[in-house]
């Protein structure tokens, strides 16, 4: 741990490039050294639905890309060569014959720990968990989380979850123990394990479950993003379909931070953002989840919405952005945040659109616009 | 047995339009010979439980086989095509 932390204090900030992957292909939007002025290349996958696009913190060279087409069922694309060459993987991700289940897409991928440097994850639709530990060539299921005799009551049916199919999303390794792993579940909730995915157990406590009849069931919560802290791996927070949450571990029970947001605005939404180097920073992007759910930016006003102390308060940062009638959301990977000392966030929007902030949310730009519906961006 | 590549699957043929088969008994090895020759095609048509994916459709001689277990035996050609998959 103690080296990972040296290695992010001491890189030298790289130039911000972001890898946009969206309903239609993968695009690339890279900045200057100023982040003022951004190019952007692509398409890339021109038809495939890229529903996550991920560089390799360990080794930025290597990208991975999880897509299908409206036709063809799901694989992953792997680059080693900052995204100019692809090769399809020889075995993606797929559930086991027999099992009856079906990969229907690839939806979030992780790199391993970095002390596994050919390890990667990869989270599906329906919920399932899968290893690679060739770089992304192979890809195997974790019989400890997909074959769990609670899996079926931890997801439910594989019809149940999201209006695009129930997803496994939010995988992440304790940068201190490559064994200890948490993952998301919409629908399931939050599942921890500390054994390299041999055994799973719920991490929910004290999360609402609005659309459940118990008060406080032990799963089957809807997070939409979980993120760790990689500077306090013990501090997590979740934007979830029923809150804002953050967690200390070993605390069992998840605080709710969502209370704190202005009540026109509520704690609904799909992102989350965390600072790389502060803990108690984070950025949130809410939607309307009031009366049939409409998911856009509340009364087509979009804001994000950033708290400097671990979701204590927050405060609204729309300077740039639409004044009124803007009627996009923002989906759970659409939103990041760069490394530079004074931190970039960005976000993708369900109508194309790239929004950028140089000055960590005080102001915003339009970076791109006209792409299609934004699934995922991340820094590469 | 002579096989119609669909364009969203000719990335896996180096472009070929279409494909020469020899003769197999159950269209189940004629993928399978398919995916020797282009390995990854195959996953992307049938799912990894032998079904064939739903926007895919499979013509052999002209009918529509619905599943892997049918027959090819003395067919003279297999379609694969890409329908209906939505906006």
């Amino acid at each position: 741990m103690a080296s990972t932390k040296k290695t992010a204090a001491t890189s030298a900030p790289r130039r911000t490039t972001l890898l946009i992957a969206t309903r239609k292909g993968l695009w690339t939007l890279a900045a200057d050294p100023a982040r003022r002025s951004w190019k952007l290349t692509g398409p890339q996958f021109l038809g495939h639905i890229v529903h996550h696009a991920l560089a390799d913190p360990r080794d930025p060279r290597t990208i991975l890309a999880a897509a299908r087409t409206g036709h063809l069922g799901p694989t992953i694309f792997r680059s080693t060569d900052r995204g100019r060459t692809w090769k399809e993987a020889a075995k993606p991700p797929a559930f086991a014959e027999g099992s009856g289940r079906t990969v229907d897409h690839s939806f979030w991928l992780a790199a391993g720990h970095p002390s596994e440097p050919q390890v990667w994850y990869a989270g599906t639709s329906p919920q399932g968990l899968f290893r690679s530990t060739d770089g992304g060539v192979t890809w195997t299921g974790v019989a400890g989380f997909n074959e769990h005799p609670q899996r079926k009551a931890w997801c439910g049916g594989d019809q149940d979850g999201t209006p695009d199919g129930p997803k496994l999303h939010s995988i992440l390794v304790d940068p201190r123990d490559p064994k200890h792993l948490y993952i998301g579940m919409s629908s399931g909730g939050v599942f921890e394990s500390t054994d390299g995915g041999a055994d799973w157990n719920p991490l929910n406590k004290g999360v609402k479950a609005l659309f459940l009849p118990e008060p406080d069931p032990p799963f089957g919560h809807d997070p939409h993003c979980v993120r760790l802290h990689p500077r306090d791996p013990d501090r997590l927070y979740q934007q979830n379909h029923c809150g804002i949450y953050r967690i200390d571990r070993p605390a069992e029970r998840w605080t709710d931070i969502g209370a704190a947001m202005p009540k026109s605005v509520g704690p609904i939404g799909f992102p989350m953002v965390l600072h790389p180097r502060d803990p108690d920073t984070l950025w949130v992007f809410p939607m309307d989840g009031s009366d049939v759910w409409p998911r856009i930016s509340p009364g087509g006003k979009p804001a994000v919405y950033r708290s400097v102390n671990g979701g204590k308060t927050w405060q609204r940062q729309a300077t740039g952005l639409p004044k009124a009638q803007a009627w996009w959301t923002v989906k759970r990977q659409a939103m990041t945040a760069d490394q530079a000392p004074t931190v970039g966030v960005y976000f993708g929007t369900t109508s194309g659109e790239i929004w950028g902030s140089r000055d960590e949310g005080r102001s915003w730009k339009c970076l791109t616009a006209h792409l299609p519906h934004v699934y995922a961006i991340e820094c590469a | 047995m002579n096989v119609r590549i669909p364009g969203l699957l000719r990335s896996y043929t180096a472009g070929a339009e279409t494909v020469e088969l020899k003769a197999h008994a159950t269209l189940d090895d004629a993928v399978r010979d398919l995916d020797a020759s282009f390995p990854g095609l195959r996953f992307r048509i049938v799912d990894e439980q032998g079904a064939i994916r739903p926007h895919i459709k499979m013509f052999v001689d002209g009918e529509l086989a619905r599943r892997l277990d049918a027959s090819v035996r003395g067919a003279s050609e297999l379609m694969i095509v890409g329908a209906l998959s939505g906006g």
